[in-house]
């Protein structure tokens, strides 16, 4: 059963300068007998104490601020990071969505890079043959897709990636923030996309600071601050008290009408 | 992971609630190395793509490797078989034939301490085993080696006489070498354990660089030295002639030099050398070690890579 399983989870972030980075001045710094100088290296605990449950069918939104902890605890989460302290058990295939601005060969081309994301997601090479020009059509990129990655904006490196994800059927969707970096036209073909791979696929785990896409794609919530789980609970109340507002207050009628189950929502607000 | 609900302490069942700590397991170390082997297509993939995107920009392409392996073994076979008065029939094979395994041991030290730092944004965005990485390497290594065997067969064919020549002699007074025959095949289980060796040698070298960023400036101001001290361009019997007899420590140069029976693993049965089952049983016991440190080093540091890199 397709489920992540987070326990008491610490993530601590080693700083290294030249000097420790260095196996000849650890040596000599030992032998030269500054052992008092000698420090620990210093790190930067991006995640502390989590305990988080997500099982099948789950579809979990992040917020909080920057630097909080969101894309650290997704790489927790696809198992790119083992906790420090703590356990993480991941069960089922990850296709995670991460800030596309680096992680890929810059020099590859578009088409290559499809290839080798899906080889990643754990398709065979015929695999993604079959599905390159599919993909390829749903991202618009045209010609772009055979000049290297490095001609690429953003906008462009998250359109392959959503392409290619929601192309085959992963069951743990890790999506960051980075997603939203999309035109507005495009960030609907893809919602729709995504809603139904949500719906088809294990769970979701969804970073985001747009309120309308995680209304659309999550249910419940996590809050993180300081890298501390502030707050775990049903999208709108996460929502509400991170924002201090109803989420639902300001969403566009569109977005409401295509939610459907608002109707009632908005018009309570209207009370209050 | 239940193993220790098996042994509860009376007062402590409470704590005993703690989960276990299994990032340093033995079966996540090996479960990574078999997870990474299944995925073949991906690490395949990933080894030609170096190829092909390193020699892109050439009009060659890949065959610039060819190309720049036997520009150097011609100059090297010529301008060494004139300095030590040998037959060019067989030096220049000799020295072709070593230098193009020798690249390979080359390129997977060099390239191995650089594995997974150069694989830094892969390892960061997309979860994967490590060993996928090694495999990499290791496949475009191997990649590489197979182009240069195309100047190993021209090479061949162009002094096929001189090296199927029973009782030949690389250098003047040397051993007279059996001549090439069939038993040129053992190259294959020699490349194979040669491979096995460099599996090793990029897994353990390449988490340690990770963490200690000066190692592989350190591989690559040793590798000069060992390129000098390993028989490749000179032979072991030069050092006979020279010495007589009883070279004794000298000789030892040469046998305490484990590149030394790495490479004779291949070249040996590659041009009809006299092959000595002491070179198998010393990569194997080589091969046994390097698997155990870096399994030791897996097991401990496999889950730090993606914070050290
Ligand atoms: N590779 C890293 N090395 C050191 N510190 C890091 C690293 N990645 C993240 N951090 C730190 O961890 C904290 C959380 O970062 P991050 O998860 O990226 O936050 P968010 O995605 O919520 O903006 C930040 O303080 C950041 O500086
Ligand atoms: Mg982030």
């Amino acid at each position: 059963m397709t489920s992540i399983e987070v326990r008491n989870a610490y993530v601590d972030f080693p700083i290294f300068d030249a000097k420790s980075r260095s196996l000849k001045k650890k040596v000599l710094g030992k032998v030269g007998g500054r052992i008092g100088t000698e420090s620990k290296v210093p790190v930067i605990e991006a995640l502390h104490d989590i305990t988080l449950s997500v099982r099948s069918g789950d579809r979990v939104g992040l917020v909080g601020h920057n630097g909080a902890g969101k894309s650290t605890l997704l790489r927790l989460l696809s198992g790119i990071y083992e906790p420090t302290r703590g356990t993480a058990l991941i069960d089922g295939r990850v296709a995670p969505v991460f800030d596309l601005g680096v992680g890929m060969d810059q020099e590859i081309s578009g088409y290559e890079n499809i290839m080798v994301r899906g080889l990643y997601l754990g398709m065979t090479r015929k695999q993604m043959e079959k599905r390159v020009d599919d993909i390829a059509e749903f991202t618009e990129l045209g010609d772009y897709l055979s000049m290297p990655l490095r001609t690429y904006s953003t906008g462009m490196r998250v359109r392959l990636a959503l392409g290619v994800v929601t192309s085959i059927d992963p069951e743990i969707l890790l999506l960051d923030e980075g997603i939203g970096a999309v035109d507005a036209r495009f960030l609907n073909k893809a919602r729709d996309r995504l809603v139904d791979l949500v719906k088809r696929s294990g769970l979701l785990v969804f970073a985001s600071h747009q309120d309308d896409l995680l209304l659309e794609l999550c249910t419940s919530a996590v809050w993180m601050d300081e890298g501390r789980m502030k707050m775990h609970g049903s999208l709108r109340e996460v929502l509400k008290a991170y924002k201090g507002k109803d989420p639902y207050e300001n969403i566009s009628p569109q977005t409401a009408a295509r939610l459907g189950v608002e109707k009632p929502v908005s018009a309570s607000k209207g009370g209050e | 992971m239940h193993a220790t609900s098996t042994v509860p302490a009376a007062g402590e069942s409470v704590a005993a609630e703690k989960p276990v700590p299994d990032r340093r397991s033995w079966n996540r170390a090996f479960a990574d190395i078999r997870d990474g082997v299944t995925q073949r297509e991906l690490w395949s993939h990933l080894g030609w793509q170096d190829i092909k995107q390193r020699y892109r920009r050439s009009v060659l392409g890949p065959l610039w490797i060819t190309m720049s392996m036997g520009v150097t073994a011609l100059g090297l076979g010529l301008l060494y078989s004139q300095l030590f008065g040998a037959p060019i029939g067989t030096f220049l094979p000799y020295i072709t034939t070593g230098f193009i395994v020798w690249q390979f041991i080359l390129g997977n030290l060099t390239e191995g301490t650089d594995t997974f730092i150069r694989n830094e944004g892969l390892i960061k965005h997309l979860p994967a085993p490590l060993s996928v990485y090694v495999l990499r390497t290791l496949w475009r290594q191997s990649i590489m080696f197979a182009h240069n065997m195309i100047i190993y067969v021209i090479v061949l064919a162009v002094f096929w006489g001189s090296l199927t020549k029973s009782g030949y002699v690389l250098t003047d007074n040397g051993v007279p070498q059996p001549g090439l025959g069939w038993s040129a095949l053992l190259a294959i289980p020699g490349f194979l354990l040669l491979a096995v060796n460099a599996g090793w040698v990029i897994l353990l070298f390449g988490i340690v660089s990770t963490r200690f960023r000066d190692i592989p400036q350190v591989i690559t101001s040793l590798i000069n030295l060992m390129f000098f001290m390993t028989p490749i361009v000179w032979t072991t019997d030069i050092l006979q002639n020279r010495f007589g007899e009883s070279a004794g420590w000298r000789d030892l140069v040469v046998e305490l030099n484990p590149l030394y029976h790495l490479l004779q693993l291949v070249r040996a049965p590659l041009i009809g050398n006299e092959q000595s089952w002491h070179h198998w049983v010393i990569s194997a016991g080589i091969a046994l070690v390097g698997w155990i440190l870096a399994l030791v080093v897996m097991r401990n540091y496999r889950s730090r890579v993606s914070y050290w890199v």
